[in-house]
C-alpha cells in the first residue's frame, strides 16, 4: 500500500472537469484507490463520490493505493493532482 | 382560466396539453426475499437505461452538436459510479427492492451535491435525478410518455425540460413549451428559440393546475397561457396565428438574398447572440454573420469563471457553424445593470458610470487574458473579429493592444496557433468615443454603435427609472448627430460602421440609420428577416434628407 499528502493548488479544487479527469485517470488504474479528507474515505474511482467529498484550493488530501499498479498509479495522479491546468 | 408567466420564446400556440410529471413520489417500497434476482433486475436495469442514454446522445450529437451531447457522457458516467452501485447493492443486500433502493442512493448524492451551494453541483444533483429516473421507469415498467411519438399540435407542460428529454423529442410535433421554473436564459428557453416554438416559463404550478388533453392557448409574445377557453377566443388566436404564419412564409422571399435598400446600397445584416445555440436561429433566419455575441452569458448563472478551454469550445463552436461569415466576439461586458458576485466587484456608488466593461478587464487581467487566449486559439477555426466594449480614451485601446500583444507572445512560446489577420474593434458607446472617432478610427478595423449605452450616457436618462424614462428619445438630434459623426469620421478612415443596440431591431429607426450611412445592422435572430424586408422598402437618399431635417446642418 503506498500514501501520498497533496495540497490543492489550483482554483476550483475537486470540482467539475478536474473531477471528471481525477476519475478516468484513476478507472485506468486495477489497484484500489482512495482520497482520504477529513477522517473520510472516498472511491478515485467514483465521480459522486469526488465530487460530494467537495475539495476545494488549499484543501490537503491524502491518496491511498494498494494493488498490482499501485506505483504507477500513485506517479501519474500524484502528477495529476498537483498539476492541474484550470 | 388564464395564467401569466415570462415569454421565453416568441410566437403564439395552440393545442393540447402532455403534461411531463416527476413520478418520485409513486415508487413502490415492497420488502424483497430473493435478494439474487433483486440484484439481477436492478443490474439489467441499469444496462437497459445505459442503451437507451447511447441512444439519445447519438441523436444529439447529430442534431446539436458534439458540446450538447457531453452531458450524456456525465449520465452514463454517473450508471458506472461505483459507490452509487454499492450503497444501491447494500441497500437492497437489506431487503429493499431495486427501485427504492436505487432512490434512497440517489438522494443521499443528491442532498450532498445541492447542499454544496455551487452551480455546477447542483446541475450534478439534477444529473443523478434525470438518470435515476430513467432507471426507475425501467424498473417498474411504468409506461413513459414515449416523448418520440408525442401526438401532433402538442403543448408540452412541465416543471422544467431535461436535455434528455428535449433531445429524443419529436419537435414537429410540439406547438409550444410552458415550464414552471426558468427565465430567458434556461434549458427550455433556448431550445425553444432555436426551434422557433412558442415558449412560456415561470408559472409556478402549471403541471398540477393542467390536465393532460386540456385545449391550451400559449402566446410567447406576452407570457399568457390560456387554459380551456371559450370558442371565441380560441378563434381569434387562430385567425392572430394564421396571420403570424402568412407573415413568416411572406418573409422567407427574402431568406436567400442580400439586403439592399430600394436605390441599390448595400446593407449587411448579421444577428446579436447570447448563446452559442443561438447561433443556429441566426443561420436559418438568414443572418450573414454574427455582429455581436455577448459573451458574458458564458459567466453569468455561476459560482467560478468559466475556463480558458470551456471558452474555447463555446467561441470554436459558433466560428465552425458560421463558417465563412464574419463573427463579431465582444469580450466581457460586466458592470453596470449587470453583476458577477464571484468577481467580487466592490459595490459603488454609480455602477454606470464605474468600473465596467473594458476598465474591468483591464484591471482584472488575469480574466481578461484567459478570454484572449480563448479567443486567439479559436480565432484558426473561422471569421472572427473580437470587439471591446465601453472604449472612452485612446489610452484604453492602446493598453487593450498591449495586452493583446502579450497573449500573442506567450501562445507563440507554446506553439499555439491563431490566425493572423482577424480584425479588432470597439464598441461606440460613450459620447467621448464618439466624439473622438477619427482618432479611434487610427487605432481599430472597425465600429459599432451601442445604441443603449450610447443614448442613456448622451441623454443623461436611466431608461429603467419610471420617472425619467419618457426623455429616452434615439431620435434626440444629439444622439443622432453623435452616430453620423461616428460614421463619417469611419469612412473617412476606410473603415465600417455597424449598430448593434435595440434601435437596430426598430423598424422605425431602420431608415434612419441607413440614412445616417451606417454599413451594418446587428439584429435579433428572429429580426433578421423583418428588417431586411424595411430595408428594401428604404431609400438611403430620400432618408438622408429627412436626417438633415431632424439633426440640422453639422
Amino acid at each position: 500500500m503506498l500514501e501520498a499528502k497533496i495540497v490543492l493548488k489550483n482554483q476550483t479544487g475537486l470540482h467539475a472537469r478536474p473531477a471528471s479527469i481525477l476519475v478516468t485517470e484513476a478507472g485506468k488504474f486495477k489497484s484500489d484507490i482512495y482520497i482520504l479528507k477529513d477522517g473520510r474515505e472516498i472511491n478515485a474511482k467514483s465521480i459522486l463520490g469526488i465530487l460530494s467529498m467537495g475539495a476545494r484550493k488549499g484543501d490537503e488530501i491524502t491518496i491511498r493505493i494498494s494493488g498490482e499498479d499501485e506505483e504507477q498509479a500513485l506517479s501519474r495522479l500524484t502528477e495529476l493532482l498537483e498539476n492541474f491546468e484550470e | 382560466m388564464t395564467l401569466k408567466g415570462s415569454p421565453a420564446s416568441e410566437g403564439i400556440g395552440l393545442g393540447r396539453a402532455i403534461v411531463i410529471r416527476e413520478s418520485d413520489s409513486e415508487i413502490s417500497n415492497t420488502q424483497v426475499t430473493d435478494i439474487n434476482t433483486e440484484l439481477n433486475r436492478f443490474l439489467a436495469a441499469v444496462e437497459r437505461a445505459k442503451e437507451e442514454i447511447k441512444e439519445i446522445k447519438e441523436t444529439a450529437q447529430r442534431n446539436l452538436g458534439e458540446k450538447n451531447a457531453m452531458i450524456f457522457d456525465a449520465h452514463l458516467l454517473i450508471l458506472e459510479d461505483p459507490e452509487l452501485l454499492n450503497m444501491v447493492k447494500e441497500n437492497i443486500s437489506k431487503g429493499m427492492n431495486a427501485e427504492s433502493a436505487l432512490d434512497e442512493s440517489a438522494k443521499f448524492f443528491e442532498t450532498i451535491l445541492s447542499s454544496l451551494e455551487d452551480e455546477y453541483m447542483r446541475e450534478r444533483a439534477n444529473d443523478i435525478r434525470d438518470v435515476t429516473s430513467r432507471v426507475i421507469k425501467i424498473l417498474s415498467h411504468k409506461e413513459e410518455i414515449d416523448l418520440k411519438s408525442i401526438p401532433s399540435c402538442s403543448i408540452v407542460v412541465a416543471r422544467e425540460l431535461t436535455p434528455s428529454q428535449t433531445a429524443q423529442m419529436n419537435k414537429q410535433n410540439v406547438r409550444g413549451f410552458v415550464t414552471e421554473k426558468g427565465g430567458k436564459t434556461s434549458h427550455t428557453a433556448i431550445i425553444a428559440r432555436t426551434y422557433e416554438i412558442p415558449a412560456v416559463v415561470g408559472i409556478g404550478d402549471i403541471t398540477s393546475l393542467v390536465r393532460d388533453g386540456d385545449f391550451l392557448i400559449i402566446d410567447g409574445n406576452d407570457g399568457t397561457v390560456y387554459v380551456n377557453p371559450d370558442e371565441s377566443l380560441i378563434r381569434e388566436y387562430e385567425k392572430r396565428l394564421e396571420e403570424e404564419t402568412r407573415k413568416k412564409e411572406e418573409l422567407r422571399k427574402f431568406l436567400q438574398i442580400e439586403a439592399r435598400t430600394q436605390d441599390s446600397r448595400r446593407i449587411k445584416l448579421v444577428a446579436n447572440i447570447a448563446h452559442v445555440d443561438e447561433t443556429d436561429v441566426a443561420l436559418k433566419n438568414g443572418a450573414e454573420g454574427v455582429g455581436l455575441f455577448r459573451t458574458e452569458f458564458l459567466f453569468m448563472d455561476r459560482t467560478e469563471p468559466p475556463s480558458e478551454e470551456e471558452q474555447f469550445e463555446a467561441y470554436k463552436t459558433v466560428l465552425e457553424k458560421m463558417g465563412e461569415r464574419p463573427v463579431i466576439i465582444r469580450t466581457l461586458d460586466i458592470g453596470g445593470d449587470k453583476s458577477i458576485p464571484y468577481l467580487n466587484i466592490p459595490k459603488e456608488e454609480n455602477p454606470f458610470l464605474g468600473c465596467r466593461a473594458i476598465r474591468l478587464c483591464l484591471a482584472q487581467q488575469d480574466l481578461f487574458k484567459v478570454q484572449l487566449r480563448a479567443l486567439l486559439r479559436a480565432s484558426v477555426y473561422g471569421n472572427l473579429k473580437i470587439m471591446f466594449p465601453m472604449i472612452s480614451c485612446i489610452d484604453e485601446i492602446i493598453q487593450t493592444k498591449e495586452i493583446m500583444k502579450e497573449v500573442k507572445t506567450e501562445l507563440d512560446k507554446e506553439g499555439i496557433k491563431y490566425s493572423e489577420d482577424f480584425e479588432i474593434g470597439i464598441m461606440v458607446e460613450t459620447p467621448s468615443a464618439a466624439i473622438i472617432s477619427d482618432m479611434l478610427a487610427e487605432e481599430v478595423d472597425f465600429f459599432s454603435i451601442g445604441s443603449n449605452d450610447l443614448i442613456q450616457y448622451t441623454l443623461v436618462i436611466d431608461r429603467t427609472n419610471d420617472k425619467v424614462s419618457y426623455l429616452y428619445n434615439p431620435l434626440h438630434p444629439a444622439v443622432l448627430r453623435l452616430i453620423k459623426l461616428t460614421v463619417d469620421n469611419a469612412h473617412k478612415k476606410g473603415i465600417e460602421v455597424g449598430v448593434c443596440g435595440e434601435i437596430a431591431s426598430d423598424l422605425n429607426m431602420v431608415p434612419i440609420l441607413i440614412g445616417l450611412g451606417v454599413d451594418e445592422l446587428s439584429v435579433s435572430p428572429s429580426k433578421v428577416l423583418n428588417v431586411k424586408k424595411k430595408i428594401f422598402e428604404t431609400n438611403s437618399e430620400r432618408e438622408k434628407v429627412t436626417i438633415q431635417k431632424l439633426i440640422g446642418t453639422i
